[in-house]
């Protein structure tokens, strides 16, 4: 008898220790899936919020601004000459362009903005940053490639092959091979003062190269210390920055000029087709507009709706067949709504496409049910000893509830609410079906005016195919995560807050 | 008017005083409720004299708070009940299409089995009654009735100084306290009290009680309680309840030691309960 019982009681506790660990496995399991993918997104999004720029001294040519104008005088040209005669070694025409190339498009905003808030620099020589493009701004990030630099361990003899472009390197001992002197492999660049050189091949114990920057004919010897093996992990072939944009890059690195920031204009730019100067003001500004149109209309709605179902409508089965109806509602696919927003207030009411307007009012709809439902839970929850002690001092039906219930149930309609708007936030596809997923540049004026917002702007920057914009990607979901978990973060203090027992 | 018809369940009370005015102040005449199909009154008149206090007691399910919940049409809430019959409230029918439920109930008070304040502070809790009837023009005179409200409730000097605090931070004879003050403050000339003492332990349950022997004076107090002791405590007549039918009503003391009817006998007796 006791036996059996043992036996049970052994049976009862392996049941409960296996259950606590099925249970701590599934946890740190989902943990862990989310922390890889914070932990990725983080990683990837970090350099997004850094931008890149080189200090070029500029003369601020009276010629290039109209005093009348002030910025629509020829920055561009100002700064690409300014920047070209840091080179001045450069010379063809090709690498004139893969050295300016290096410069953003709208690198020269930064001398117009100087310019037109201080017109008396005209004429004048300034320091102006210059927002580098965006594979040079990988490139400085270490994200294109891996960069080595090694100082050079023995002599060096570089000498011009007759008639050829080429040049060859040779160590100090004739006889021992070239290659084990110097410490040299092909691919590996040679840098030095004047020039640099990459070595293509080895023949006959000396070593062949060709040109990178054309080095100066005088050179002809170089001792161990007077030059640089640099060596990069990505061939050339395989990057956006070929060699040469990369050695002067590192020059202007190693000159101090090069200046890392934290790039505001992530926060204060629109969209735009070249990475380095894309923001999301516009995306968010455009998910504001939307949300605030959402709210606006979901709110009232939502609550009246739920005030009047819970606490005045019959319960009747009309009244049973709309509840069924806004559960169902609830659960339905949000992209339906974005058809129904499409079929109704754009091409049956002709609302403008693209608009936040019509953004929210499909919003709305979506999170409609959500609201109503939380809100009558949070209506349900009030106990109806309230309702009946207002009652029986004399107060009215409509008195009772909106002086005591509909106050008491507010903090969880909030709540509801906020979830809500979160979800609204976060929704992608219902806007995809009235065109909110344009390339859009400028940021929304109104909400007529064309937008996108943050989650589609992830979903549009995550299809181009520039390196550079899937750290944008990555960025603007962590500022997306960042609004969504402050917004939880609210819903959640809320709850805590008014929270009540009865 | 014909003369009352009186049926063979109504007993007629032997209060004194309130026999020798002939003035009841509430009446009831065939008074039948049903929740849907189910029948929890049956065939009731009684009649109800003012300043005493009548207690309804019996086994529970016999239908005394939903008769109670009659007087000040508290029932209207749930949808499904339905009266029938005639109730009176100083000889003005309360299920008159022209009465206005909410001045009924400001007249007819009602004070629950739970203490429920609202979850707001001690002077918006009896302040709130009588800013909805308009009963105070300015402040100093809603302080008043406040304090009269909490007096009577004898509840004031424990409050006074924190008349701001909310309801809900007093313990629970206080609570009822509370809401015996919020009751009075809108000048009520009937207050129903539905077990107000099964919440509380016997020292707060004294104090409430000895509060309901105070108000005697001025209101008609209807209590329905689960306790014998308690009716024969602080009423002055009571009403024996049983299958939703009224066995007897009568003068509590007599009602305690000559019981009229068997059913009665049984009851005090505790053969059933
Ligand atoms: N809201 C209601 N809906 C349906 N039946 C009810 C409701 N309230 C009370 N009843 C029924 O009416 C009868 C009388 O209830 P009640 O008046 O609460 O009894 P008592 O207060 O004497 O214990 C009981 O049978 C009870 O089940
Ligand atoms: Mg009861």
């Amino acid at each position: 008898m006791t036996e059996v019982r043992n036996e049970l009681v052994k049976k009862r506790y392996a049941a409960e220790r296996r259950f606590k660990f099925y249970g701590a496995a599934a946890l740190t399991l989902t943990a862990l899936f989310l922390a890889a993918l914070l932990v990725d997104v983080i990683i990837k999004g970090i350099p997004a919020f850094h931008e890149t720029s080189v200090e070029i001294d500029v003369k601020v040519d009276p010629a290039d601004v109209d005093p009348a104008n002030l910025p629509g005088g020829n920055y561009d040209k100002m700064i690409k000459e300014a920047f070209r005669a840091e080179f001045p070694e450069v010379t063809g025409r090709a690498e004139k362009k893969a050295l300016t190339g290096l410069l953003s498009t709208g690198g020269a905003d930064s001398l117009r903005s100087m310019v037109t808030a201080d017109p008396s620099i005209i004429g004048k020589t300034v320091t102006v940053p210059v927002l580098l493009g965006d594979d040079a701004d990988l490139f400085l990030k270490g994200l294109l490639t891996e960069q080595k630099t090694v100082p050079g361990k023995a002599t060096l003899h570089i000498a011009r092959l007759e008639g050829e472009e080429g040049f060859v390197l040779t160590g100090d001992t004739t006889g021992e091979a070239a290659e084990k002197q110097l410490g040299l492999t092909p691919g590996d660049i040679v840098r030095f003062k004047g020039g640099a050189v990459r070595v293509t091949g080895v023949q006959n114990g000396y070593l062949k190269a060709d040109p990178v920057l054309p080095p100066d004919p005088s050179v002809s010897m170089l001792d161990a210390g007077q030059w640089d093996v640099v060596s990069f992990s990505v061939p050339e072939a395989n990057r956006r920055i070929n060699d040469n944009q990369a050695l002067w890059l590192d020059q202007l690195k190693s000159e101090g000029r090069v200046k890392n920031s934290f790039s505001w204009r992530f926060f204060e730019a629109g969209d735009s087709r070249e990475p380095e100067l894309a923001g999301i003001r516009g995306a968010l500004i455009g998910s504001l507009l939307t949300v605030l149109v959402a709210l606006s209309l979901a709110l009232p709605l939502g609550i009246a709706a739920a005030v009047y179902l819970e606490e005045f409508a019959p319960k009747n089965k009309w009244t049973d067949l709309i509840e069924v109806n806004i559960n169902n509602l609830a659960a339905v696919p949000s992209i339906i709504f974005g058809l129904l927003g499409l079929a109704v207030f754009l091409n049956f009411f002709g609302l403008p496409r693209s608009a936040p307007l019509v953004g929210g009012l499909v919003l709305a709809l979506l999170v409609l049910p959500t609201i109503i439902i939380a809100s009558r839970a949070a209506l349900k929850a009030v106990p109806p000893s309230i309702t009946e002690a207002a009652l029986g001092v004399g107060a009215s039906k409509q008195q009772a509830v909106f002086q005591h219930v509909l106050p008491l149930a507010l903090p969880g309609i909030m709540t509801g609410t906020i979830l809500g708007l979160a979800r609204a936030f976060g929704e992608t596809a219902p806007l995809l079906m009235i065109g909110m997923v344009a390339f859009i540049a400028d940021i929304p004026q109104g909400f007529t005016s064309a937008a996108t917002v943050l989650p589609v702007q992830v979903f549009l920057w995550s299809d181009l195919p520039e390196m550079a914009f899937k750290a944008k990607t990555a960025a603007a979901i962590i500022v997306l995560l960042v609004v969504l978990f402050a917004l939880n973060a609210v819903a959640i203090y809320l709850r805590k807050r008014f929270e009540r027992r009865w | 008017m014909n003369a009352p018809v009186h049926h063979q369940t109504l007993v007629t009370p032997a209060h004194p005083k309130a026999l020798a005015s002939g003035q009841f102040k509430v009446t009831a005449r065939d008074v039948d409720v049903y929740y849907g199909e189910k029948q929890a009154i049956k065939d009731l008149s009684i009649d109800i004299p003012d300043r005493s206090v009548s207690a309804f007691i019996g086994p529970s399910g016999c239908g005394k708070s939903t008769f109670l919940r009659c007087i000040n049409r508290m029932n209207d809430t749930i949808p499904t009940c339905r009266v029938t019959g005639d109730i009176k409230v100083d000889g003005n029918d309360i299920y008159d299409p022209n009465i206005d439920v909410v001045q009924l109930r400001a007249k007819v008070g009602m004070v629950f089995q739970k203490p429920n304040p609202f979850p707001k502070s001690i002077y918006e809790n009896v302040a709130y009654g009588p800013r909805i009837h308009g009963l105070a023009t300015n402040k100093t005179e809603l302080d008043e009735i406040v304090e009269k409200s909490l007096r009577k409730a004898g509840l004031w000097e424990e409050v006074k100084d924190r008349l701001q605090h909310p309801g809900t931070g007093l313990s629970g004879g206080q609570q009822q306290r509370l809401c015996i003050a919020r009751a009075i403050a809108v000048n009520p000339e009937v207050i129903l009290m539905d077990e107000p003492c099964s919440a509380l332990d016997p020292i707060a349950t004294a104090r409430i009680e000895e509060l309901i022997d105070e108000l005697r004076q001025n209101y008609c107090i209807v209590i329905v309680t689960h306790s014998m002791q308690q009716a024969a405590r602080v009423s002055q007549l009571t009403a024996f309840f049983h299958l939703g039918t009224l066995v007897e009503y009568g003068d509590t003391d007599e009602m305690f030691t000559a019981p009229q009817e068997k059913r009665t006998q049984d009851y005090i007796t505790g053969r059933f309960g």
